[in-house]
């Protein structure tokens, strides 16, 4: 997909424009370049969407043609983590490290309807957690119950674009934002 | 001196714990194993569970029957379309509503569908945890094809959401017949070449022969259902034994071995994908005129009672239990899912096995994670 049809999030890449120099943004093309390209997902997967995870992973799909080319069973080498299911009260302390054991940069991938707000289980359920945000920083959120495979491919290519615009103030910002919540 | 020479632990008593999961590639999901281990031999195998627990049997107390299918639905997603059978059958058994064959012929070819397309997915993350990622593209490669029918007809990929009580959502594509029957003689070519690529492998042998094995007394005992169970030769196939939607008008055999072992296990699934594929060919040019859903009343209230289904899923028996007081939501509801109970098993047929043999057992019996916790 051409990067003029995304049409969304143009104000993101406008707010980096202004105000950074000319150095630093030429540093920040180059190392935003590498890192977009190398996004290693870590299989992590708790129920419906991760079986859509993998096909997206699988020949039809393709993951790999974006640079998406491995998925890493170790956090410790994985870039990007999609939340693929429902997270519950007994979960969301392990994913809460699994993320703390990434090292930066790191992303994180809201994949369906349950991980975006506790979809199905919004009403009546007394054990999920209401949005996976409430535990770890969300980049993009990838509606659907389970979204299809093009769906997170989308959300990936998304993903992609942002950290494209990203500097190294807005890193930074990022985490402590959510940090101090 | 002589005291520290007493702390020093023999051999025999050393006990290394270890822990496999919750985040692990070959538990297919959320399931944590505490694991003791002597050396590379599996002593003790501790299940934990809850990682997924969402509450699934509380919600349905609060909600209608027609929209329980959907939470059915995402408890054992692989056999999404045949748990939506099971809530649906035992609600048509409660209010006692006749079914025309046009909607049980569907039902028991969809489901045969699910359970082909589920067979599929464990043989290609089976074979990954194995170590043979071939496995993995081939087996998704063809999944995508009964999806595309899927799709075609109940206008979703996995969790079809097709069934409703008093029949189903839609009537079947103009395309369902045509697309099927290519399925099927697509698929007769490529399952002995799926089959060749492990059983004919040498190594896979000796990774699976002998490995895990359950006795049938075991069997009867933990209650081991579905192609785990009949590998040790427990005939518990409910399709044969108490049969539902269509099944009492064809002809299939129970696929039934006395081994037992992960090998045994891994034939069962596969010859199970061959018996799904004679049941959809007998079906499927005869599938008979009718409505494709029966008029139920706008509010569906079952009698006072209680009322229980089981049926076949692609993993083993799946019972539904209702309890109703009259209202429109149900007063209880249980699920007996047959992953929890293969679950059970575990720890006993994996000790005195090497831990990478635990990965090829765990493997063998199939497990869902959302459905052993509901």
């Amino acid at each position: 997909m051409k990067k003029e049809e995304f049409g969304d999030n143009e104000s993101l890449e406008l707010l980096n424009e202004s105000g950074s120099n000319i150095l630093l943004t030429t540093i920040d093309d180059v190392i935003n370049w590498g890192r977009k390209n190398s996004l290693w997902p870590l299989t992590f997967a708790t129920s419906c969407c991760g079986i859509e995870m993998m096909a997206a992973g699988a020949p039809r799909h393709d993951f790999a043609r974006f640079g998406m080319e491995v998925y890493r069973a170790s956090p410790r080498q994985a870039d990007v983590i999609v939340v693929a299911g429902t997270i519950v009260n007994k979960m969301a302390p392990v994913l809460k490290r699994l993320y703390d054991q990434m090292s930066e940069p790191k992303y994180v991938v809201a994949m369906g309807a349950c991980a975006i707000s506790g979809g199905p289980f919004f009403l009546n359920s007394y054990c999920v957690v209401k949005g996976v945000e409430h535990v770890i920083p969300v980049d993009v959120y990838v509606p659907g119950c389970p979204p299809r495979p093009e769906a997170l491919l989308y959300g990936m290519l998304q993903l992609q674009r942002k950290i494209e615009t990203e500097t190294m103030k807005s890193r930074k910002k990022r985490n402590a934002t959510h940090d101090s919540k | 001196m002589e005291e520290k020479v007493k702390n020093i632990t023999t051999d025999e008593q050393q006990e290394y714990v270890i822990n496999m999961g919750p985040q692990h590639p070959s538990t297919h999901g959320v399931l944590r194993l505490v694991v003791s281990l002597k050396g590379e031999i599996v002593k003790s195998v501790q299940p934990h569970i809850g990682y997924i627990h969402r509450g699934i049997e509380k919600m349905c107390e609060s909600i209608t029957y027609p929209q329980i299918i959907h939470l059915t639905d995402r408890m054992d997603y692989l056999s999404a379309h045949i748990n939506n059978e099971a809530v649906c059958l035992t609600v048509e058994k409660a209010l006692e509503v006749e079914i025309p064959d046009r909607i049980k012929v569907i039902r028991t070819i969809m489901s045969e569908l699910t359970r082909i397309q589920s067979h599929q997915l464990w043989w290609a993350s089976f074979g990954m945890d194995l170590g043979g990622l071939t496995c993995f593209f081939y087996g998704l490669r063809d999944r995508e094809k009964i999806l595309d029918i899927f799709e075609e007809t109940c206008g979703s990929r996995m969790i079809v959401s097709y069934n409703c009580p008093g029949g189903l959502m839609y009537d079947i594509h103009p395309n369902f017949q045509k697309r099927v029957k290519e399925f099927i003689k697509y698929f007769r070519k490529i399952l002995p070449e799926y089959d060749q690529l492990l059983s004919g492998n040498v190594i896979f042998h000796e990774r699976s022969k002998g490995i895990g094995k359950l006795t049938l007394e075991d069997a009867v005992s933990y209650g081991i259902t579905g192609p785990s169970g009949r590998a040790s030769g427990f005939s518990c196939d409910v399709r044969k034994h108490e049969p539902y939607s269509a099944y009492d008008k064809i002809k299939f055999k129970e696929i039934l071995f006395t081994e037992g072992d992960t090998y045994h296990r891994y034939i069962a699934r596969i010859d199970e994908m061959w018996e799904s594929m004679n049941i959809i060919e007998q079906l499927i040019d005869n599938i008979p005129e009718g409505p494709y859903a029966v008029k139920m009343k706008p509010v569906i209230k079952l009698p006072e009672g209680e009322y229980y289904q089981r049926v076949e899923t692609a993993r083993g028996e799946l019972g539904v239990f209702i309890i109703s007081d009259g209202n429109k939501s149900p007063y209880r509801v249980k699920f007996r899912s047959p992953n929890f109970v293969n679950l059970s098993v575990l720890n006993h047929i994996a000790k005195g096995f090497k831990i990478a043999d635990l990965v090829a057992i765990g493997g063998s019996l199939d497990l869902v994670i959302p459905d052993i916790d509901r």
